[in-house]
């Protein structure tokens, strides 16, 4: 029987590169915010970019938060459900939530865990510089509703 | 080895195919390609668009922490840059040699680093390439097509790649921008219980290891024609080998040999690395151009990396990987193998030297106990840090005040020394495969295959979501976008005819 916390929090991106920090941020900050009770069920993981490998940290998990840095997502956050699919990911060495989690069902012949990724939006990404005061509050906004998400997952899972 | 297609002759009245940025290598590269009335190419490059500004980031900064930060300058080969730049920094503490431990602790995480790198390219960015063909699907050759056809070959991939970063992890103490090594050695050692954990899976990654070797001869074997010819053209090789020629990936002096292989300099000290190469600016791109200084940029360019490794040292220091880099040196049939395609059969080759050093290393009672850092120092203003990433040789050279912060630094990274070789690889599959041809993806995806080998790591990018479309374009002599292509995670191929770009000519 596994013994990992049912919900995954997995951020990624630069800490250097401004608001690409997003990602690692969030997952710094939503550790240090969450409730004693609900620490228990969450495992916190961070990487520099989302890789084949990830999809192992997926196993055995009912809940899976993906949290990037985003060019594209409306202010101050976009949050939508992922599914496995094949997609280009033309991104280099990394892969998409949405392939990572293909690779997942395609590892294991089974449905992937319940994915939602969470998207902060960003708007200066230059090496060496910090985060901006207005990825900042977006960040802020990020946190308070990554509490709720894991709240009410974690509710779920105890009922 | 001149520079043929590099600058058309008369680039007006020539039509442009752009690719950018090319998928699946990091960062944003974009590949042009002028083509005349008759679809010839008559000039065909690699652009480099993303100034880094690496240098910048780090000079005024203490040289103690410049070891951490400089890993964040790239999420592939952070351990590579990691290493350099603690060599360097051993350098100007005089704190070598280092202890017995530190090296131990320090190749391991090296060859760890070696090992989870060489099998994210050949199982993830490369094997879709080779395993359905240049011109199949789009949206199968990539890790989930990979996946979904041969689930066997793409699993090994994956925990081939998790064990390198479990290495990383335990030697550097962190997942990710660890601090294992420091300037003077190391902070800490490894426990009984993590080496165990270690050795208990190596006989599995040896015989995957192996097994990946054996996927690539077999590739070679498939389609030898197409292996000895795509993307192949002459050039010198250089690498670090070991002070009696074996290969060492982690330390030792310079080799170069020609095209003919015949050596053209041995021996060459790392900090000495400026009396042997310097590097060349060219306006059309923000990468530079090193070549070897004594022969000037026209000869002197080289190519690093895997496919000069294998060949430039004398024998590989490990039974198994020694046996194949021999298959390898006779099918090059008494000539240096210049394919481009070779770098892939190259990289599994280091690979499997890779898993045979870490099964040694962890029979190493230094990896558990010793001294972490060398003692007597004596303090040097600048040193220089030469390791041989996974895509080929990283310098990092520094230049430290008596107040401890960086003044100066000059960082050559692998894909900067691979800089005129990728070019040449582009216009030599340009020229042999587009040239009268209408443009298709397959096509274009051939030119991409040719960058691919080399792994390029083109810059250390954010990867915010959706930053990174590909885009092919078609531009008639007057302008006229007579053809657009799109690739992008959302829609993946699009096509849109007569929309405005604003691609720069």
């Amino acid at each position: 029987m596994s013994t990992k916390p049912a919900i995954l929090v997995l951020g990624w991106g630069n800490l250097s590169r401004g608001d690409d920090a997003l990602g690692p941020m969030f997952v710094a900050g939503l550790q240090e915010r969450l409730p004693r009770e609900l620490q228990t069920e969450v495992e916190f993981l961070d990487d520099y970019q989302l890789q084949i490998e990830h999809a192992i940290d997926l196993v055995g998990r009912s809940h899976i938060l993906f949290v990037d840095a985003s060019l594209d997502c409306a202010a101050p956050l976009e949050a939508r459900a992922v599914r496995a699919r094949r997609d280009a990911s033309y991104t280099s060495h990394a892969l998409s939530a949405e392939a990572l989690l293909q690779v997942y069902e395609d590892m294991q012949g089974d449905h992937a865990p319940d994915a939602t990724l969470l998207a902060l939006r960003g708007q200066e990404f230059g090496l060496g510089e910090p985060l901006s005061q207005v990825a900042h509050s977006h960040l802020q906004a990020g946190l308070e509703w990554g509490i709720q998400w894991i709240s009410k997952f974690a509710a779920t899972g105890r009922q | 080895m001149g520079f043929e297609l590099e600058t058309a002759a008369n680039p007006q009245g020539l039509r442009r195919v752009a690719i950018d940025p090319v998928s699946r290598v990091e960062g944003h590269g974009k590949v042009t390609l002028l083509l005349d009335e008759n679809n010839q190419v008559q000039q065909a490059r690699l652009h480099i668009v993303e100034f880094r500004g690496f240098e910048k980031f780090i000079e005024g900064r203490p040289y103690w922490e410049v070891p951490v930060m400089v890993q964040r300058l790239c999420g592939i080969c952070p351990v590579s840059h990691h290493l350099a730049a603690s060599k360097a920094f051993d350098r100007v503490l005089g704190a070598t040699p280092i202890t017995a431990s530190a090296e131990a602790v320090r190749r391991l995480m090296h060859y760890g680093q070696m090992l989870q790198s060489h099998a994210l390219h050949f199982f993830h960015l490369s094997s879709p390439d080779l395993l359905f063909g240049f011109s199949s699907d789009v949206a199968q050759r990539n890790i989930v097509g990979v996946a979904t056809a041969h689930p066997e070959v793409a699993k090994k991939g994956i925990l081939l790649r998790k064990f390198g970063q479990e290495i990383i992890r335990i030697t550097s103490g962190k997942r990710v921008h660890g601090t294992g090594a420091v300037p003077g050695g190391i902070n800490k050692l490894l426990t009984g219980q993590e080496r165990d954990s270690l050795k208990q899976d190596l006989p599995q990654m040896l015989q995957w290891a192996q097994d990946s070797v054996d996927i690539a001869k077999q590739l070679h074997a498939q389609s030898d024609a197409v292996y000895r010819n795509f993307g192949s053209f002459r050039s010198n090789l250089m690498s670090l080998v070991r002070a009696d020629g074996a290969m060492d990936l982690y330390d030792g002096v310079l080799r170069v040999r020609d095209a003919n292989g015949h050596i053209l300099f041995d021996g060459v000290d790392d900090q000495s690395y400026l009396d042997l190469i310097e590097e060349e600016v060219r306006a059309w791109s923000y990468m530079k151009f090193p070549h070897l200084r004594s022969l000037g940029r026209e000869q002197g360019w080289y190519r690093v990396g895997p496919l000069a490794r294998v060949q430039n040292c004398d024998f590989i220091p490990s039974p198994l990987a020694e046996i194949e880099r021999k298959e390898f040196v006779a099918w090059g049939q008494g000539e240096l193998v210049h394919a481009s395609l070779a770098y892939h059969w190259a990289r599994m080759i280091e690979m499997l030297h890779a898993v045979e050093v870490i099964a040694a290393l962890l029979d190493d009672p230094a990896l558990l106990s010793g001294d972490l850092l060398s003692k007597d120092w004596v303090r040097q203003r600048r040193g220089v840090g030469i390791i041989e990433a996974p895509r080929g040789t990283l310098i990092h050279d520094y230049d430290v005040g008596e107040d401890d912060l960086v003044k100066h630094c000059n960082l050559i990274v692998s894909t900067t020394h691979n800089n005129q070789a990728m070019n040449e690889a582009v216009r030599s599959v340009a020229k042999e495969y587009l040239s009268g041809q209408e443009i298709t993806e397959g096509l274009l995806n051939h030119v991409e295959v040719a960058i691919r080998a080399y792994d390029p790591c083109l810059s250390c990018a954010t990867h915010a979501l959706g930053q990174m479309p590909l885009d092919v374009t078609l531009l008639a002599a007057d302008g006229t976008v007579l053809d657009r292509v799109q690739k992008s995670r959302e829609f993946g191929l699009t096509r849109q005819i007569n929309t405005p770009i604003g691609l720069e000519e």
